[in-house]
């Protein structure tokens, strides 16, 4: 479609803008003001407020510039006496029924209504009659209401509606009994419901966990970059006298647009937890001591020091543990100073159990394209991945994909999950059956191209029989002028994940698809990049490296020496580490929370500093380096973690470790990655194998939403939300039958040789032979590793 | 040579002195202006800007209600306000400290205030003695605004006509 430029004057001046467009995008792009409430860039058009009014000639009234659409020659005033007449009008009519209680409302000093009553209201108001009064509701953990100052612009509303995806508000009754309100008084429960707090343009919606905490003008804005995804939203930290006091979207159209997940919104809340670890400890003869940090850094260096020149212990008995969601500066140090002692053991993907292919895989998690692409896709298939609690960011461009575009989505998951968008098709299976189903999906794709099979895939695809819906999977993607297949992040937990990655990679080179991954944590990527992996160093470097024991493996070799970077292990690990743990010498943990288990394994506790005490970088799934910088003192005694490994390289006298700024440390991981094209081609390995699934009841499940990391197990009001889990075992109701057990019924759930008693609850959405019990969450280290056959009993 | 004979008789006749010394015996029968401080005070305006208090309504509910409109104008920066929400899920300050080194008793504050709950007073009589008394607390503020209530409402009464 060509666009025809039509030639419009506004306050005398000449502007050409496409035909059509609506009057207030023009003038904003020109940078010539016109008050609005209700207009929203990324909202569609509700023209209610009223209040963006102009004058146009040759209209016998003023007109909303939001929703009246250019023409040729059309004559526009924004500031004439009848437009500023009209905007006075409405301003005072909107007036009417607000409290203007600006003194005690959180909005106050950033209310669009105060700014525009200023500019363009008058001092008094004729209206004497009594004022309306809207009874509050509660609608979750996360907003707080003050109804009675809702302008009714309903912004919101059409936010659930287009962006969100989920009705959850609306308008109820008319005129002056109109009011905002949920569906039955129900909480708002979509992962992106914060952004209404922005969008507001009044007080009605504020921050529930910062509510009265400050006031818009005493805030310091900071730049930063959210940690919990892969995405690495773009966010404004604000803080007052050196507390962090709320997390705000900052702009950002190829990554965030102007959107945050409440997860990054609402996460700040953990750094002020009363878990927090002040000060260095170390144990002695089984009791904690706080101590300073030459004394705790000093045992550390001093056992290790004796452990490497100890014959007898070896140096491939150190081994370290690290968090996908560390800065690359961290990754970066804790791996260059585990190699320039001479060991390998270094591992960022602790919930990762298949590493069988990890040889062949690409340099990094990448999406394989740019964040931006994914909403001008017209086909995808997503395996295992919830992609909208994961990710929501993801999961909000792939809505417009299929909003805008019509784009056929697929899912292929262990359980059925719920998107905010429709679905072309949702199959769920077991987990122990997810490669035999995907297996299906491949064997279509060779007979749709009627290629011949790839030689290491022939083994298990021979003698397939896809079914009508995997066909239609891959016509889709086939038909499809763009269309992806991504990896979520269930599939790399996924005991069988390397035969799901090449079974991913054959249906989108069958069906000329870009294959992308979904990486867990915020900075997968970056560890990767940094050399966070035993087989590989700095930039992907399989040569000349020191190759050492991946996650999997260090629980068989018995560490003498570990360092937990970030890490809880019993919940950040599909692997039980308890035992390895307490038979180790030393275990030093770099964190920034205390913890029970911490203390039971851990011999040295290092407080660390969290995101927004720390400078540091994360790589996101497009592959772009994004930094940021402290805003904040670390509370107590925390020190960024990067300093901490930096003291600990010292004191271990090891050499080329005199960084002095965060910057220096990426400037000399960066020269090194300059070299690296991104490419998810990998080279096939050797024939894959399959075992077939047996029948037994197979322990299956996700890391929830607001379980990912230390920091968001501490937010405690999205500990509040419906998203976060509890330690309870899902089952469907036609193997609770198989069982003999029923809803609510208590369990126990044996797991090699562990028990644990939980609840019991009937969920439909788990596929049959799968019995779902949630990763991360209390309670979990009772059990073993994540991917096991349990046996389940009612007591 | 007029003048010269005139200055020299003068000077003899002590004329200036006489002149001074008139002007002392006017002043010693006329009206005495000095307040004989601490018997007698000074008379002071409705609006004199003193020690401040933070004041009540009638139903022994405090005014403020954290807006810290007072701690943005405050222009020596004397001000610190921290805000939670009480049980009753109303805005309330946990903190109200103003410290009196750095107070210039300008009396933004009041002027700022929409409830009219902090004021100064007409106090004028305080020292400190030891360090951080001068640190004027949530607490104290309170108890000179209920000391002070009657005082505090006639002098906004009476000053209410001019604003």
């Amino acid at each position: 479609m060509t666009e025809e430029l039509v030639t419009i004057t506004v306050d005398g001046q000449e502007l050409k803008a496409p035909k059509g467009a609506m009057l207030i995008s023009v003038t904003d792009k020109e940078n010539i003001r016109v008050p609005r409430f209700c207009y929203h860039e990324k909202l569609s058009v509700a023209a209610n407020c009223r209040m963006c009014l102009v004058e146009v000639e040759k209209a016998p009234k003023p007109l909303p510039a939001c929703a009246t659409p250019i023409m040729e020659g059309m004559v526009v005033h924004t500031r004439s006496a009848k437009a500023k007449a009209a905007q006075k009008a409405i301003m005072e009519f909107l007036l009417i029924n607000h409290p203007l209680d600006c003194p005690i409302c959180d909005q106050g000093g950033e209310c669009e209504l105060q700014d525009m009553a200023m500019a363009y209201g008058q001092d008094v108001s004729q209206y004497s009659e009594g004022k309306r009064v809207v009874l509050d509701k509660s609608i979750g953990p996360l907003i707080a209401t003050e109804l009675t100052r809702c302008i009714h612009c309903t912004r919101c509303v059409r936010f659930g509606e287009e962006i969100a995806g989920v009705r959850e508000m609306g308008m109820t009754n008319r005129g002056e009994r109109a009011r905002i309100a949920t569906f039955m008084n129900q909480a708002v429960t979509s992962e992106l419901s914060g952004n209404v707090i922005d969008l507001c343009p009044v007080g009605a919606l504020t921050a529930k966990p910062s509510r009265f905490a400050a006031r818009a003008w005493e805030m310091i804005q900071h730049a930063s970059v959210a940690p919990h995804d892969c995405v690495g939203s773009n966010v404004f930290v604000h803080v007052l006298r050196h507390d962090v006091i709320r997390v705000v979207p900052r702009d950002n159209e190829a990554i965030n647009e102007v959107w945050i997940s409440d997860r990054d919104r609402f996460s700040y809340e953990g750094i002020h937890s009363e878990e927090r670890l002040t000060t260095p400890m170390v144990k002695h003869n089984g009791e904690w001591k706080r101590t300073d940090w030459d004394t705790a850094m000093g045992v550390v260096s001093d056992k290790i020091k004796a452990m490497l020149e100890d014959d007898a212990i070896g140096v491939d008995k150190i081994a370290a543990l690290v968090s996908p969601n560390s800065t690359l500066e961290e990754l970066y140090l804790a791996q260059k100073l585990m190699r320039s002692m001479g060991s390998g053991n270094i591992d960022h993907r602790l919930r990762q159990s298949d590493f069988s292919d990890q040889n062949s895989v690409p340099v990094m998690p990448w999406l394989g394209q740019d964040i931006e692409d994914l909403e001008n896709l017209n086909a995808a298939l997503l395996i295992g991945s919830n992609v909208r609690k994961d990710q929501p960011m993801i999961s909000h461009r792939l809505r417009k994909a299929v909003v805008n575009n019509g784009a056929q989505i697929s899912f292929i998951n262990p359980r059925t999950y719920e998107f905010n968008f429709p679905v072309a098709s949702n199959i769920s299976v077991a987990q122990q059956r997810l490669v035999n189903e995907l297996a299906l999906i491949a064997a279509a794709a060779y007979k749709a191209s009627k290629n011949a099979m790839a030689p290491h895939l022939k083994n298990i695809l021979t003698g397939l029989k896809p079914t009508v819906e995997h066909k239609a999977i891959i016509s889709q993607l086939k038909t499809a002028e763009k269309s992806t297949v991504l990896m979520g992040n269930l599939a790399s937990m996924h005991p069988n994940s390397s035969v799901l990655r090449a079974l991913a990679e054959a249906i989108a080179i069958e069906t000329g698809s870009v294959l992308g991954y979904l990486s867990e944590g915020a900075n997968a990527a970056g560890a990767w990049l940094a050399g966070a992996v035993p087989h590989r160093g700095v930039a992907g470097e399989s040569e000349n490296i020191v190759q050492g024991y991946h996650a999997g493996e260090i629980n068989n070799q018995s560490p003498a020496a570990v360092i937990l970077l970030n890490v809880e292990p019993e919940l950040d690990s599909v692997h039980a580490m308890k035992n390895t743990l307490a038979q180790a010498d030393m275990v030093v943990a770099i964190t920034a929370f205390d913890s029970p288990t911490l203390r039971e394994t851990a011999n040295v506790l290092l407080p660390a500093a969290t995101f927004t005490e720390t400078s540091g970088t994360f790589v996101n799934i497009e592959g772009a380096w994004q930094s940021f910088k402290g805003v904040c003192p670390p509370q107590g005694d925390a020190r960024p973690a990067w300093k901490i490994l930096r003291v600990l390289a010292n004191l271990l006298d090891q050499k080329d470790f005199d960084y002095m700024s965060s910057e220096d440390v990426r400037n000399e991981l960066r020269s090194q990655c300059e070299s690296i094209v991104l490419s998810n081609t990998t080279v096939a390995d050797a024939s894959i194998e399959m075992n077939p699934a047996g029948d037994e009841l197979m322990r299956s499940g996700d890391v929830p939403m607001y379980a990912g990391d230390a920091l968001l197990r501490r937010a405690t009001s999205l500990q509040k939300t419906s998203d976060a889990d509890t330690f309870c075992l899902r089952v469907n109701s036609a193997e609770a039958a198989r069982l003999g057990v029923m809803g609510s019924d208590s369990v126990s759930v044996t797991q090699e040789g562990l028990s644990a008693l939980m609840n019991l609850v009937i969920d439909n959405s788990v596929p049959d032979g799968s019995a779902w019990i949630p990763m991360a969450i209390k309670g979990n280290e009772q059990l073993g590793n994540a991917f096991a056959a349990i046996k389940v009993e009612k007591v | 040579m007029m003048k010269k004979i005139a200055h020299l008789i003068k000077s003899f006749m002590l004329w200036e002195l006489l002149k001074g010394l008139a002007v002392t015996l006017r002043y010693l029968f006329s009206r005495k202006l000095t307040v004989q401080y601490p018997e007698e005070r000074a008379p002071m305006s409705p609006r004199f800007r003193g020690l401040h208090a933070q004041r009540r309504y009638a139903n022994g509910e405090e005014r403020c209600i954290a807006c810290k409109l007072c701690e943005a104008v405050c222009p020596a920066l004397a001000i610190t306000i921290d805000v939670a929400e009480r049980a009753d899920g109303s805005r309330r300050t946990t903190r109200y400290d103003i410290d009196l080194f750095k107070c210039i008793y300008c009396g933004f504050c009041e002027e700022a205030c929409p409830v009219d709950a902090i004021v100064e007073t007409h106090i004028y009589e305080y020292h400190f003695e030891e360090k951080g008394t001068q640190i004027m607390t949530k607490d104290k503020l309170l108890a000179i605004g209920d000391k002070y209530e009657t005082e505090i409402a006639a002098n906004k009464a009476a000053d209410a006509k001019y604003r």
